[in-house]
C-alpha cells in the first residue's frame, strides 16, 4: 500500500439543490447503464410483450374488429413496459434495496431520498422509454398501423403528464411496499393483471361501465391511454371516455396528489423504519 | 464544540419481537442495548469488542442515524442522533463486514462514483480519489470490473473504499475485515491507521483541522488489540470494561495465565476446573488431538492442583505453556466464558 493525497484534503463537496441533482443523475445511471450491460433483457423486454400485442392483434382481426383497434394494442403493449417497470422496479424497489444493503447507505447519506426516488424513477423512464419505442416501431411496421395525430403538444403534454403521474404513484408505493416486507411480492403479482383489464391496455376504457372505467382511471396510464388514443387515431376521439382536456386536468392532479403523497409516505416510512429498526437488511 | 465524536448517555434499545403465530398478539422485548455510557474523543480509534449478538451492531446503527434509540441521548460529532440526524449525515460514513451493497450491473468505479455523488462530491475529485484509495488497498486493477465478479475480500475492499472516500469526520466499520483473508486484513488495518495518523486540513485557509474518529465493531481479539486506541467490551448489550487495551490487561497482570493441550478430555468440564479455589477462570475449546484449556490462576503454585485433576481423569498433558494476558483472557474474565464458547452455543 501507498500514501495518496487524500489523507492530507478534504474534498469540497455540494449540498442544497446541486447535491439533489446529483443524486437523480447517480441513482438514474444505474438503470440507464444496466440496459446496456445487458442486451438480453432487452430482447426479452421487446419480444415478450411484443408476442402478447401479435395475440390480442389477431384475435382483434379474426372477430372483424375496427381497423383502430389494432394501433390501440400496440399502443397498449407499448405502455406495458411502463406498467410492469413501475410495479417491478419502482414499487418493489426500496424493499429489495433493503435487502441489497443499499437502503441504510441511502438514508444514511446527506442526501434527499426524494432525489434517490426521483433518480430511479427517471432511470426507469428513460430506459423503458427505449423498450416502448421499439415495441411501438415493430408492431406498427408489422400491422400497418396508421397514425393521424391530431395535436402533437397535446399528446406530448399528455405523455409527460401521464409518466410523471404513473412514476409518481410508483414512488409512493415504493415506501409502502417496504412497510409490507415480504408481502410486496404478492402485492405486485396481485396488481400486474387486474390492471391490465380495469385500464384498457388493449381496448378502450369506454368499453367499461362507468363507474369501473372511472375507479381505474386512478391508474394514470388509464386515462393517459386514453387520450393518446384519441390524439392520434382519426377516429380515436369517438371512443374516448372523457374528453382530452379534462383528462389532462385529472392527469396533472394525479401527478400532484402521488409526488405530494410520495414526499409523505416517504418521511412516515423512514420516521417508523428509524423507530422499529426496519431499514437494514433482515440478515443484520 | 464538544471535544467528543462520540458521546452516549444511558442509551438503551429495545426490540419488540413478535411471538409465533400463536401468539401474534404477543410482543415480547429484547433489550439490544443497556445504560451504555461511552465518551469518544476525536481523533481516537475506538474498539468495541464483544461476541455476536452483543449490542456492538445495534449500537452502531443508533449512531449513524438508522435506528432510534428507546432511552437515552447520544450525540456524534456534537450533533443529537434523534433530533439533528440530518447535520450528523454529512460527516459519517459506514460499512459493515460482508455487505452487499451497489450493482453488480456497475463497476467497481462506477458504483464507488454513484455513492460519491449522494454526498455530493464532484465528479472529477470523486473520480481523482476513487483511483487513488483503490491503488492504496490494491485493487486498482479490478477498477473497471463489474461489481458482481469481485470475490467476498475484493468486494470487502470497495466497500472499505466507499466509506473512506467521503472523507467522514466519524467512520463506523462494523465487523470490516469480516470474510478477509490474513494478508487482506492485515492490510486493511495498515490503511485504517495510516488514514486516522494524518489529520487533514478543511478546504479554505486558516479553518483549523479536524481530527478524524474511528468506531470498529470486531469480535476478533488481536484486531481490537492492535489497532485500537481504546477498547469498550460488550457483552448482552451492557458495557462492561472500557479502558486502554494495554490498561485493560494489566487486571490480569498479577494473575497466572497458562495455555495447556492436552488429550480428550473424558468428560471434565470448565466447571470441575473453576471448582478448584485457585482457578479463577477456565474455559475449554476442543482441538483435533483433544483440548485447549485456557487457565486463569490466582497464583503459578495453583497449576499443581489443576495438574492432579487431569491426571485423576486420566487427561495427558501434550504442552504447556505460561503467557501474557491478553483481550480474550479480559473478555474470559469480565464473562465467564470465551466469545468463540459463546458463538458455538448461540449464547448471545
Amino acid at each position: 500500500m501507498s500514501s495518496g493525497a487524500f489523507l492530507t484534503e478534504h474534498p469540497a463537496k455540494v449540498t442544497g439543490w446541486r447535491l439533489f441533482l446529483k443524486t437523480v443523475i447517480a441513482r438514474a445511471y444505474p438503470r440507464v447503464i444496466g440496459q446496456q450491460r445487458e442486451r438480453s433483457w432487452m430482447f426479452f423486454d421487446i419480444v415478450l410483450p411484443l408476442g402478447g400485442v401479435i395475440a390480442y392483434v389477431l384475435v382483434y382481426k379474426a372477430i372483424g374488429a375496427p381497423a383502430e383497434y389494432v394501433g390501440f394494442v400496440v399502443m397498449g403493449g407499448a405502455m406495458t413496459a411502463f406498467w410492469m417497470n413501475v410495479l417491478w422496479s419502482m414499487s418493489s424497489q426500496l424493499y429489495w434495496e433493503k435487502e441489497q444493503g443499499n437502503l441504510a447507505l441511502y438514508i444514511m447519506s446527506p442526501n434527499s431520498m426524494m432525489a434517490v426516488l426521483l433518480g430511479m424513477a427517471l432511470g426507469g423512464m428513460l430506459a423503458t422509454l427505449l423498450r416502448a419505442i421499439a415495441i411501438v416501431l415493430l408492431g406498427s411496421l408489422m400491422f400497418q398501423v396508421q397514425y393521424a395525430v391530431a395535436n402533437f403538444f397535446q399528446l406530448l403534454a399528455v405523455f409527460i403528464l401521464a409518466m410523471a403521474a404513473l412514476y409518481g404513484m410508483g414512488m409512493m408505493t415504493a415506501s409502502l411496499f417496504l412497510l409490507l416486507g415480504r408481502e410486496a411480492w404478492h402485492l405486485s403479482n396481485l396488481a400486474q393483471e387486474p390492471i391490465y383489464l380495469a385500464t384498457g391496455f388493449y381496448f378502450p376504457i369506454k368499453s367499461l361501465p362507468f363507474w369501473v372505467a372511472l375507479g381505474a382511471s386512478i391508474i394514470p396510464l388509464t386515462l393517459g391511454m386514453d387520450a393518446m388514443r384519441q390524439l392520434v387515431f382519426p377516429s380515436g376521439f369517438k371512443i374516448g371516455f372523457l374528453s382530452v382536456g379534462v383528462e389532462l386536468s385529472v392527469l396533472l392532479a394525479l401527478c400532484v396528489v402521488f409526488l405530494v403523497g410520495a414526499k409523505l409516505l416517504l418521511a412516515h416510512m423512514e420516521k417508523l423504519a428509524i423507530r422499529e429498526g426496519r431499514l437494514t437488511e433482515s440478515r443484520r | 464544540m464538544s471535544p467528543f465524536a462520540i458521546e452516549t448517555e444511558n442509551l438503551g434499545r429495545i426490540y419488540k419481537i413478535r411471538g409465533s403465530k400463536k401468539e401474534k398478539k404477543i410482543r415480547k422485548e429484547l433489550v439490544a442495548l443497556q445504560d451504555v455510557n461511552l465518551q469518544i474523543e476525536q481523533g481516537e480509534l475506538f474498539g468495541l469488542l464483544g461476541p455476536n449478538g452483543a449490542g456492538k451492531t445495534t449500537l452502531i446503527k443508533i449512531l449513524v442515524t438508522l435506528l432510534a434509540p428507546t432511552s437515552g441521548r447520544a450525540r456524534v460529532s456534537g450533533f443529537d442522533v434523534v433530533a439533528e440526524p440530518q447535520l450528523i449525515r454529512p460527516r459519517i460514513n459506514m460499512v459493515s463486514g460482508g455487505e452487499s451493497s451497489g450493482y453488480g450491473l456497475l463497476t467497481v468505479r462506477e458504483n464507488l462514483w454513484m455513492f460519491a455523488q449522494f454526498y455530493g462530491l464532484a465528479s472529477k475529485e470523486a473520480n481523482r480519489r476513487i483511483e487513488e484509495l483503490l491503488t492504496m488497498v490494491g485493487i486498482a486493477d479490478r477498477m473497471h470490473t463489474k461489481s458482481s465478479d469481485l470475490s467476498t475480500g475484493l468486494r470487502q475492499k470497495m466497500n472499505i473504499v466507499r466509506g473512506f472516500l467521503t472523507d467522514p469526520e466519524v467512520l463506523f466499520l462494523d465487523e470490516p475485515t469480516l470474510g478477509l483473508d490474513v494478508g487482506a486484513s492485515r492490510d486493511v488495518r495498515r490503511f485504517i491507521r495510516q488514514w486516522l495518523d494524518v489529520p487533514p486540513l478543511l478546504p479554505g485557509e486558516g479553518r483549523g483541522e479536524v481530527r478524524r474518529t474511528l468506531l470498529l465493531t470486531t469480535h476478533y481479539m488481536v484486531e481490537a488489540d492492535e489497532l485500537c486506541d481504546r477498547v469498550a467490551i460488550i457483552n448482552q448489550g451492557r458495557v462492561l470494561a472500557c479502558d486502554k487495551p494495554s490498561v485493560l490487561k494489566q487486571r490480569l497482570q498479577r494473575d497466572a495465565i497458562f495455555e495447556i493441550e492436552t488429550s480428550p478430555l473424558n468428560g471434565l468440564s470448565a466447571k470441575d476446573l473453576e471448582s478448584l479455589t485457585e482457578v479463577r477462570k477456565a474455559s475449554l475449546a476442543e482441538t483435533e488431538v483433544g483440548a485447549k484449556l485456557d487457565l486463569i490462576l490466582v497464583e503459578e503454585a495453583a497449576l499443581a492442583a489443576v495438574i492432579n485433576v487431569l491426571s485423576q481423569k486420566s487427561v495427558r498433558i501434550l504442552k504447556l505453556s505460561k503467557r501474557e494476558p491478553t483481550l480474550e483472557d479480559v473478555f474470559v474474565d469480565l464473562v465467564g466464558r470465551s466469545m468463540e464458547e459463546m458463538e458455538k452455543t448461540g449464547d448471545e
